[in-house]
């Protein structure tokens, strides 16, 4: 029976194993990568080298790693808590005070999904230019704050918040946002990590309005600095796959964090 | 309601409201003025005709080609990694799996990983004198100019948003299957339907929302792919691998920017996105 099973089972991990290694390997490649020279990259050098220190310095004295981190990190951190705040505030109010007015103005916030960055991006950076706003880090932040799938996250978890405690809190004299802050906030970790996780991955690696309106090199994002290292006529390969690494550290260590968290949020908006 | 309450949900909901309107709707209805202007930076004017711009799009050569390419890039890719995220998902929803969690950071991590920073590791693997091609000489395969000839550049390209974005799908799919009912499995067993019948006859028709939803995002992602375009291929050989969006910014932030042919440009993929999320929603709906 076990021997059957076993045997059952053994395309399945086989296919597992063939995507793991799939999946992991281009990521192994970074990693190794940075630890060898140009030249070892290229010729398919698999197992760490002695060049790490060396790609670091070369990396550093070429370009301004620094103020990337700062730009990213500021950019990342900045949407990540303003998100949070004005969704999860918003999915609530839409929920605990349900009424049909409310209906209509979700609707319309769900429709704002289906238009294409591409189609406001031109109109944006209009604005922001004439706002005298280009190559500020807000410019960044500000259109990325409200987003329907935050909003409808925060609303489908605010489903599960029992009325009973609400009408508790009233009793005891509480205002309608300490009820919110003091008690809904606390109760939602698993969606405000979930939403976190989503909002600073996607704020870390952002690309394309970044290109549009941060201009100057000073103010460039980590995913600027490495697509510009690639656009030069001669690429060092080590210290590319370093600042690589580095440019996607951030996100991965906050998805490993919190992806317990994560896989719980979004579960429980799917259902 | 008691009318304060109402007044206080209001209060809660408009920030997020005012904003999305403010950085969705408005620009969207300027970018439609702005497609029917012509002119140079911020020199703009109607143009005459009105649909000038939309005119121009259709005898403009590179246009088609992205436009190719761009559903090159959606018939193939999405399909298939549909199909991969909801076999590992059901292979992760196996109750017996050993090390689950194991296989599931490990299918998901590439989604973790930003596309300007997988592109470029895909184009260094994939350089002429790169790993790929030191790997096939082992089989004794010639190298191949994976970047420099238009279908393996595509395929190149295709392969990284598979990469990327099969272990994003299926932890949608995996919650999905947390709703799917066990004992209808069950019942499909002791009935004589082996796995792969359970999976498609069972599982795939109870997975429909999550199937529309991820087809639908992934749909809208690709519209407006550029990032990898951008990053891995450089659009090229010539424009053989280029998508809409990487072409739009072109237009409108490159050289001579034109900010009405590229207002143009997106509509065309804000149509585009409408009418396939439209479909999808139709067919989705008739397999009730």
């Amino acid at each position: 029976m076990t021997k059957t099973s076993t045997l059952r089972a053994a395309p399945g991990y086989a296919f597992l194993g063939i995507w793991t290694l799939f999946s992991l390997f281009p990521l192994y490649f970074m990693v190794v990568g940075s630890t060898n020279t140009s030249q070892d990259v290229l010729g398919s050098r698999l197992i760490p080298g002695g060049a790490f220190f060396e790609n670091l310095a070369k990396l550093f004295k070429a370009q301004d790693v620094g103020s990337a981190l700062f730009s990213s990190f500021f950019i990342a951190v900045g949407t990540t808590v303003l998100a949070l705040i004005v969704c999860s505030i918003a999915g609530y109010g839409f929920e605990v005070y349900h009424s049909k007015g409310k209906d209509r103005v979700m609707a319309v916030i769900l429709l704002a999904m289906m238009i294409p960055f591409a189609a406001t991006m031109i109109p944006l950076f209009q604005v922001f230019a004439k706002l005298g706003l280009v190559n500020s880090l807000w410019a960044v932040i500000i259109p990325a704050i409200s987003t329907p799938l935050l909003i409808l996250l925060f609303r489908q978890s605010s489903r599960a918040f029992p009325s009973e405690i609400l009408e508790a809190a009233r009793m005891d004299g509480l205002n309608e946002l300490s009820i919110f802050a003091r008690i809904y906030v606390p109760t939602m970790r698993a969606t405000f990590a979930a939403a976190g996780v989503i909002t600073f991955m996607t704020a870390w690696n952002n690309f394309l309005w970044p290109r549009v309106i941060l201009i100057k090199n000073e103010v460039q994002t980590m995913p600027m600095l490495i697509s510009n290292l690639s656009a030069g006529y001669v690429t060092d390969y080590g210290v590319l796959m370093l600042a690589v690494l580095i440019a996607s550290l951030p996100a991965m260590v906050v998805f490993l964090v919190l992806q317990r968290a994560f896989a719980d949020g979004i579960v429980g908006a799917i259902k | 309601m008691d009318r304060r309450l109402n007044l206080t949900g209001w209060a809660f909901l408009a920030p997020a409201a005012v904003l999305i309107v403010l950085v969705n709707f408005v620009p969207m209805i300027q970018a439609f003025i702005l497609s029917l202007q012509s002119g140079r930076g911020t020199n703009l004017n109607f143009a005459d005709p009105l649909w000038y711009n939309y005119q121009r799009l259709f005898g403009d050569e590179i246009f088609k080609q992205t436009l190719v390419n761009t559903f090159i890039y959606l018939i193939i890719q999405v399909p298939i990694m549909l199909i991969l995220a909801m076999i590992l998902a059901n292979l992760l929803n196996n109750p017996n799996l050993k090390a689950k969690a194991f296989w599931r950071t490990a299918i998901f991590l590439p989604a973790a990983v930003s596309l300007v920073s997988y592109s470029l590791v895909f184009r260094t693997i994939f350089a002429t004198d790169g790993f790929m091609n030191d790997f096939l000489a082992l089989f004794s395969v010639p190298p191949v100019n994976w970047l420099g000839e238009p279908e393996t550049a595509r395929f190149v390209l295709i392969l990284g948003l598979l990469w990327r974005w099969t272990g994003y799908n299926m932890i949608f799919f995996l919650a999905g299957l947390q709703n799917v009912d066990r004992s209808t499995l069950e019942a499909a067993r002791i009935d004589g339907a082996n796995a792969f019948q359970t999976f498609w006859r069972v599982t795939v028709p109870q997975l429909k929302p999550i199937i529309l939803l991820t087809a639908i995002l992934s749909t809208n992602g690709t519209l407006q792919l550029f990032d990898e375009s951008w990053n891995l291929t450089k659009g090229g050989p010539a424009y053989a691998s280029m998508s809409m969006s990487h072409y739009l910014y072109e237009v409108s932030f490159q050289r001579n920017p034109n900010f009405g042919y590229g207002a143009a440009l997106s509509y065309v993929i804000l149509i585009l996105v409408a009418i396939l999320a439209f479909i999808q929603l139709r067919v989705g709906d008739k397999r009730d």
